[in-house]
């Protein structure tokens, strides 16, 4: 049987359905797979979205026009934003979700969505043929496992965990996906079989615990934030106010540790049975007792899993240890003494690339049509996920329209960021979103993702009118009440000066602005209410702007700074197809390197490991004065 | 290899000494090395030589004829200073026979290194990094012993060391910090800022360090800026004319002989001395001696150092306050010249007229000097030394800043940690100190080349095109 379409997209995950959606709202017939329908959006290990420098990530999926903010703003049971005690930069958005829900509501939208359609087969080999012209591939559909062929202009792949993935228990080993699910054994061998490179990673998740087994009285209630705010950018803050659940937080002790240490051999890390390389940044508790010795605890979260269900997350404790050992050590943190576990904790192997396979836009550079996106691509998290199956449908869609595709870079977001260290560090774990990853992170902040991004969204086409338009109106408010602060003036009179001594602040020796007051660090907008006459109100997302723009002005000016330094160095291009063993004395690494990565630019070239800025120079040296050096052999030579 | 012909040079200083080595680099370095060297045999040939390996034998010249006794080593491309296929000549070191092994080198095909040329095609070719080739090219142009030995102490990578550690520790704060940032609850940031803030203190304090030895760069690549400054006929000109021991400057009784303002280049002390001579200050009619003046108080203006010269045997007048007031906040050597003749001003009188306008640090040196029977030298050159190089080269391993590249990359990264240490005072969040770390970070990298900086490679590759 045969079928054609414009795009396939493999997998449903948080990638999948990102790219799934994004190909169907530029108008192209899409088909998306999974295993299981049931499987949409599921989030098999934490209960929540965002968290540090995740959040960023989802809101810049949702300025481009992505679904997630807008999904966990519909069904978010808890919301809390983290690290408002230090700079703008790292406040990040996070909020537990009732994930049945969350679900649920993301299966809704994919069906609702005109010109896609879910599938539920799993696609065993992808189709492609050579290109004469420069022994490229490109991938012409797909075949499902129960012999349908897919013809279609390009494909996702966003598998996931699910290829040939195992699931480890301590000694138990079964051959499935994450939480029991049909894993996707026959792709890998098709893969292989296109030149695609594969490796094998792994991540764990903790035990699901009985909520009625577990005594909170010994734990420390989290409550969510008194005003909650959304992700999404369109998602109206009133509809986000609700009645929401606690988390609670404990901590691990020396018994735990000492039956974890007495066990690690029969970790199957520690006892050589993964093969697959684990996420040093989200480890599991056998890793942290090991790697923090000195440490006397550890935090653990417990958070529920959904409203209508009574199963608890153990948030800081993910294990492959056995089963035996989980409960024993479970049950000698505080409060979960009599716990009785729902779900083991267990670690998942599975296949997935090296990244450096990709260009930018998440197409392979060897196979035409073929994008990938999401955990597939050596990351880990939701979030990394959507952000990278959103870039992936964008620019497979842009491929078929035969459009500019749409490539980020470390200046404007944190997708950039992940898409870039993706593609060009050599990932040896899977790839977690920090906020150190982010050298411009203080313009990249998670209040200002609409202001960086919306625009791109809305020339892709999956930002609508409405949406761009209010973006606009947002930058004229911001613009503005800047320039009213700047120019409005406040003599040093006695009402002025009071009014500064009552909140601690020098009077003033000659006339200063409103905005020369706001950067004064005990002062802010909010607190000059009373001596700004001329104020207007305006919507919290403006002032909150403002504020930022006037108080951190220097430290965002030095940093815009550095991001022209930076671009300096992406705009000085690499000519497609440069023969690097005709550039001389590149150290024998860099020169495998920078074949292997075939960066676009110098700047990229630069981050790619094992390239020196010694190779660099050499680098820039022979691009930029090559032709200078004929000219001069030439002059020699007649000479 | 970028440019393959072959270039041959003495590597050697020009002067004789116990062994000289001629270099030849290139396509064609072991055959022209072969054409130039014979083993005893007469049959091992350079050609089919060992890399690295010394081979016994003898320079020959184009007609067979021995010059030398020599050691020729061929070193194989990639592995030798310029990364090509290199061929070094150890000879004795007489510099006749030395340009007769490179005449033989260059009529057998090879062509006269321009300078640095070597240095130019190590670092094309990759061998060396940036900083390196900028302390050769410093090296090519500098032109006294300490700028010499600063360029050297570069090169053999002190100044590259130092920087090299203030970007390590510069980074394990920066690490240390984002650590902090993405998992608080492991590394805590309770208590970091005090230890912080002394250590920023360190940084600053080590930046400061070398950039106060920038001046003295200054001077040691450049010189010294000296204007020799009295009334007429106190003998400025002698001075001169003694400090560089030949009759340069006009000299004759008649007061006002020095009209124009003289310029000399001198080593004293190992450091290099562009000095004035002026005209005589005093008031006077004469409209052509009164440009001088006025030009003499410029130079004055904009001296280094200023030699002032006092006719120890005449009293002092009017004209003499006069140039005191040109000599406030300079530094100044007094020399009480005439010590020959009988005395009548004595070094008390002239340190107690200084009392006044100097604080007690500053206060000139003052030295007795005869130039009529060269008396004086060795102590100049001692006051010399201890007013510009005060602690500095002691040893040679002494980093100076002798760069302006490097000085202007050291005066950011100190502006930056400034901005950090105001960041802490304002309160600001941890999370704000990256920034301006991170620009510390980068401007010490470029000076040791570990940031690229474009505008350092078109410099560079410009001073090495222009053949300099």
């Amino acid at each position: 049987m045969n079928e054609t379409v414009d795009i396939c997209v493999i997998g449903a995950g948080h990638a999948g359905c990102e790219a799934a959606l994004a190909c169907a709202r530029l108008g192209l017939e899409t088909v998306v797979f999974t295993v299981s329908v049931d499987s949409i959006a599921l989030m098999p290990c934490n209960p929540n979205i965002g968290g540090s420098s995740k959040g960023h990530l989802v809101r810049e999926v949702d300025a481009l026009g992505g679904e997630m903010g807008k999904n966990i703003d519909k069904t978010f049971i808890q919301s809390k934003m983290l690290n408002v005690s230090k700079g703008p930069a790292v406040h990040s958005l996070r909020a537990q979700a009732d994930k049945a829900d969350y679900s649920r509501e993301m299966r809704k939208v994919l069906e609702s969505q005109d010109h896609l359609t879910i599938k539920q087969a799993e696609v065993c080999e992808l189709l492609w043929e050579e290109l004469p012209e420069d022994g490229k591939k490109r991938v012409i559909g797909l075949k499902t496992f129960t012999g349908t062929s897919y013809f279609c202009k390009a494909v996702v792949l966003c598998t996931g965990t699910y290829l040939r993935a195992r699931c480890l228990c301590g000694e138990s080993i079964t051959y499935t996906g994450p939480n029991g699910l049909q894993a996707a054994n026959h792709l890998t061998a098709s893969l292989e079989k296109l030149g695609i490179e594969l490796r094998r990673f792994k991540t764990g998740t903790p035990a699901r615990m009985d909520g009625r087994s577990i005594d909170y009285t010994k734990m420390e209630e989290q409550f969510g934030d008194k005003r909650v705010i959304p992700f999404s950018f369109s998602t109206d803050p009133e509809s986000v106010q609700k009645d929401q659940v606690s988390c609670w937080l404990t901590y691990t002790n020396e018994n735990t540790h000492d039956i974890i240490r007495a066990n690690l051999d029969r970790s199957p890390i520690y006892a050589g049975i993964i093969e697959g390389t684990g996420p040093r940044y989200c480890p599991s508790i056998e890793d942290k007792v090991v790697k923090f010795p000195e440490k006397e605890r550890h935090q653990v979260f417990i958070e529920p899993e959904g409203i209508h269900t009574n199963e608890m997350y153990v948030g800081g404790m993910s294990s492959s240890m056995p089963e035996d050992v989980q409960i024993a050590m479970y049950r000698t943190v505080p409060g979960l003494e009599n716990c009785k576990i729902v779900k083991n904790a267990y670690a998942i192997e599975y296949d997935c690339i090296n990244a450096g396979q990709l260009y930018a836009t998440l197409e392979f550079k060897n196979i035409k049509g073929l994008f990938s996106g999401g955990q597939f691509n050596g990351s880990s998290g939701y979030e990394e996920a959507a952000g990278q199956g959103l870039v992936a449908g964008i620019n497979a869609a842009m491929s078929v329209l035969k459009r500019d595709p749409l490539i980020l870079d470390r200046s404007e977001s944190y997708i950039g960021v992940l898409i870039d260290d993706l593609v060009t560090k050599d990932n040896r774990e899977p790839y977690r979103m920090m906020t150190s990853r982010a050298e411009y992170r203080l313009l990249l902040r998670q209040d200002n993702a609409d202001l960086r991004l919306r625009k791109k969204g809305y020339e892709t086409g999956l930002v609508n009118e409405e949406q761009y338009q209010a973006l606009l109106e947002k930058e004229r408010l911001i613009q503005e009440e800047v320039s009213r602060l700047k120019n409005t003036f406040l003599g040093a009179n006695k009402k002025v000066q009071d009014f500064l001594s009552s909140l601690g602040s020098c009077p003033l020796k000659t006339a200063a602005s409103l905005a020369d007051l706001i950067c004064r660090p005990e002062l802010s907008y909010s607190s000059l209410s009373e001596i700004d006459e001329g104020r207007k109100p305006l919507p919290a997302s403006v002032i909150e702007q403002v504020e930022i723009e006037i108080k951190y002005a220097g430290y965002i000016a030095r940093q815009k700074r550095q991001v022209e330094q930076y671009k300096k160095m992406e705009k000085k291009k690499i000519p497609a197809g440069l023969d690097y063993d005709m550039v001389p004395s590149l150290r024998i690494e860099a020169r495998q390197k920078l074949k292997q990565f075939k960066p676009l630019s110098i700047g990229q070239a630069s981050r790619i490991s094992g390239v020196s800025p010694a190779d660099i120079s050499v680098l820039l040296v022979y691009l930029e004065h090559d032709g200078h050096i004929h000219r001069m052999e030439k002059s020699f030579e007649e000479l | 290899m970028f440019r393959e012909d072959t270039i041959a040079a003495i590597a050697t200083g020009l002067t004789d000494s116990g062994i000289g080595i001629v270099r030849i680099s290139g396509r064609d370095a072991v055959a022209v090395g072969n054409c130039i060297f014979r083993s005893p045999s007469g049959k091992a040939s350079l050609c089919c030589a060992e890399s690295h390996v010394l081979s016994y034998g003898f320079a020959v010249d184009v007609s067979g004829s021995v010059m030398d006794e020599v050691m020729a080593v061929v070193m194989k491309a990639p592995r030798s200073f310029t990364g090509e296929d290199t061929v070094e000549i150890q000879c004795h070191g007489g510099v006749l026979v030395m340009k007769k092994i490179l005449d033989a080198a260059l009529q057998s095909g090879a062509r006269l290194a321009e300078p640095g040329e070597f240095t130019k095609r190590a670092f094309l070719n990759g061998r060396i990094d940036l900083s390196r080739a900028e302390a050769v090219m410093d090296l090519i142009h500098s032109k006294n012993e300490y700028a010499l030995s600063s360029s050297v102490g570069q090169l053999r990578g002190s100044l590259y060391r130092e920087i090299r550690q203030l970007r390590e520790e510069i980074l394990y704060e920066m690490a240390y910090l984002e650590s902090a940032l993405d998992d608080p609850e492991h590394i805590s940031l309770d208590g970091y800022e005090e230890g912080f803030s002394r250590k920023l203190s360190r940084l600053t304090g080590r930046i400061e360090k070398l950039l106060s030895t920038s001046q003295n760069g200054k001077w040691v690549q450049d010189g010294i800026h000296t204007v020799i400054l009295g009334k007429p006929n106190v003998g400025k000109s002698s001075i001169l004319n003694l400090l560089l021991g030949e009759d340069r400057a006009i000299v004759t009784e008649i007061a006002g002989t020095t009209r124009d303002v003289l310029q000399e280049r001198l080593i004293l002390g190992g450091m290099e001395l562009v000095i004035t001579d002026t005209a005589g200050i005093r008031d006077t009619e004469d409209k052509i001696e009164k440009i001088g003046v006025e030009k003499s108080r410029k130079y004055a203006q904009d001296a280094d150092l200023i030699l002032y010269v006092i006719d120890s045997s005449a009293a002092l007048d009017e004209s003499d306050r006069e140039i005191f007031s040109l000599l406030v906040g300079k530094k100044v050597i007094v020399l009480l010249n005439k010590s020959d003749l009988p005395g009548l001003v004595s070094e008390q009188e002239v340190s107690s007229l200084f009392e006044e306008v100097f604080s007690e640090g500053e206060r000139p040196r003052i030295l007795r000097t005869s130039a009529a029977e060269g008396v004086g030298l060795e102590e100049l050159e001692q006051a010399l030394k201890e007013i510009f190089f005060q602690g500095l080269f002691q040893s040679k391993e002494e980093l100076v800043i002798t760069n302006l590249r490097h000085s202007e990359a050291l005066k950011e990264a100190l502006s930056s940690l400034q901005l950090v240490k105001k960041t802490m005072e304002d309160g600001m969040p941890a999370d704000f100190y990256s920034i301006d770390l991170m620009d510390a970070y980068t401007s010490l990298g470029r000076i040791i080349g570990e940031e690229v900086d474009d505008d350092l490679i078109e410099e560079i590759f410009s001073r090495f095109c222009m053949g300099k």
